[in-house]
């Protein structure tokens, strides 16, 4: 399948669920249930995308342990984004310099 | 007119520099995982997501079917529905259906956080700047990435292929020191997610991942139903 069906795929889906709401809503959503469902959405897809996955993103089990444990606390201390992605991608590089 | 434009470009830079980092991740992991130059980028500027573009491209990577893709977008990125929905209601008169079809494009997380802190109602011209200059801030890290990802050391682009799922440890561990419900959901989703990887296996990444998310929210939902007063600010 070609690579553009794939892109305008995930845009098209993309874009209809921004715009839809925004467009045709008004109200609020009554039901209780969907309300907290959609709360906890955004934190459940990221932790599913990244355990366990971000122990394979370097290509090195060791190296990305590194640097997943550097974003943990980094994280827990509540530094900035950019922060957090540097100081992982930062110990996940320098421990590849000494077991690579 | 002018200068609601040029105020959302200014409120834009803050969201754009944070945004090419990541990007610049996302570019490296996209042409590692085999995507051109071209198909990194165009993800980019036709998507603008972070979350779902990194599925996306495993999904694609994968050789997954247009129905697994078209569901994992679904999912990841409905938090958006919920964030247009919020932002529906603090849009002035001058938003017509027009400007709503454009504008909506550029719902983002951080976006959103910021043209949900203005104070009052939201002029289209000062949603365009703030989105046309985060926008160029993601599309431009992206070709940024993916033109060094064919570049840079092996050893280099290995270690940036972290970037992106830093960003995410950085989204959900404050949020889950706050909140025990939103530390119990980010937890079950991870657990589930690893029984994918490791005991069913036959199951396809992007289908763990929506199943994931799915029954943790679920099961959060029903456990810890959000009270009414903390939703405007969750929103």
């Amino acid at each position: 399948m070609s690579i553009v069906v794939y892109i305008a795929v995930m845009a098209i889906v993309t874009y209809l669920i921004r715009m839809l709401p925004l467009t045709l809503f008004r109200s609020k959503i009554k039901s209780k249930f969907l309300r907290s469902f959609l709360k906890y959405i955004p934190y459940t897809v990221l932790s599913a995308m990244t355990f366990p996955a971000i122990f394979y993103s370097t290509g090195n089990v060791i190296t990305a342990t590194v640097g997943t444990v550097a974003a943990l606390i980094t994280a827990f201390f509540g530094l900035p984004l950019i922060v957090v992605a540097a100081a992982a991608a930062g110990t996940a590089l320098i421990a590849g310099l000494f077991i690579l | 007119m002018r200068s609601d434009f040029l105020k959302g470009m200014t409120h834009g830079i803050p969201i754009a520099l944070g945004y090419i980092s990541v990007s610049f991740g996302f570019g490296i992991a996209a042409v590692r995982a085999g995507l051109s130059v071209a198909a990194a980028v165009g993800i980019s500027a036709s998507n603008l997501t972070s979350a779902g573009q990194a599925a996306g491209v495993e999904i694609i990577a994968a050789g997954g079917t247009l129905i697994e893709l078209a569901l994992s977008q679904l999912v990841i990125n409905l938090r958006y529905s919920l964030m247009g929905l919020s932002l529906s209601q603090k849009l002035d008169d001058s938003f017509t259906v027009p400007h709503r079809l454009l504008a909506s494009f550029g719902i983002t997380d951080e976006i959103f956080a910021v043209a949900a802190a203005q104070p009052g109602k939201l002029k289209p011209s000062y949603m365009y700047g703030l989105i046309l200059i985060a926008a160029l801030g993601w599309t431009g890290g992206t070709l940024l990435g993916a033109v060094a990802g064919q570049a840079l050391p092996q050893m280099f682009t290995a270690a940036m292929g972290i970037l992106l799922y830093g960003m995410f440890i950085a989204i959900i561990i404050p949020p889950s020191r706050k909140s025990r419900s939103v530390f119990g959901a980010v937890l079950i989703a991870a657990l589930i997610s690893l029984l994918f990887k490791f005991v069913f296996t036959k199951i396809s990444v992007g289908f763990a991942i929506i199943i994931s998310a799915s029954v943790a929210a679920a099961v959060m939902a029903l456990i810890a139903p959000v009270p009414d007063d903390e939703e405007e600010e969750q929103s």
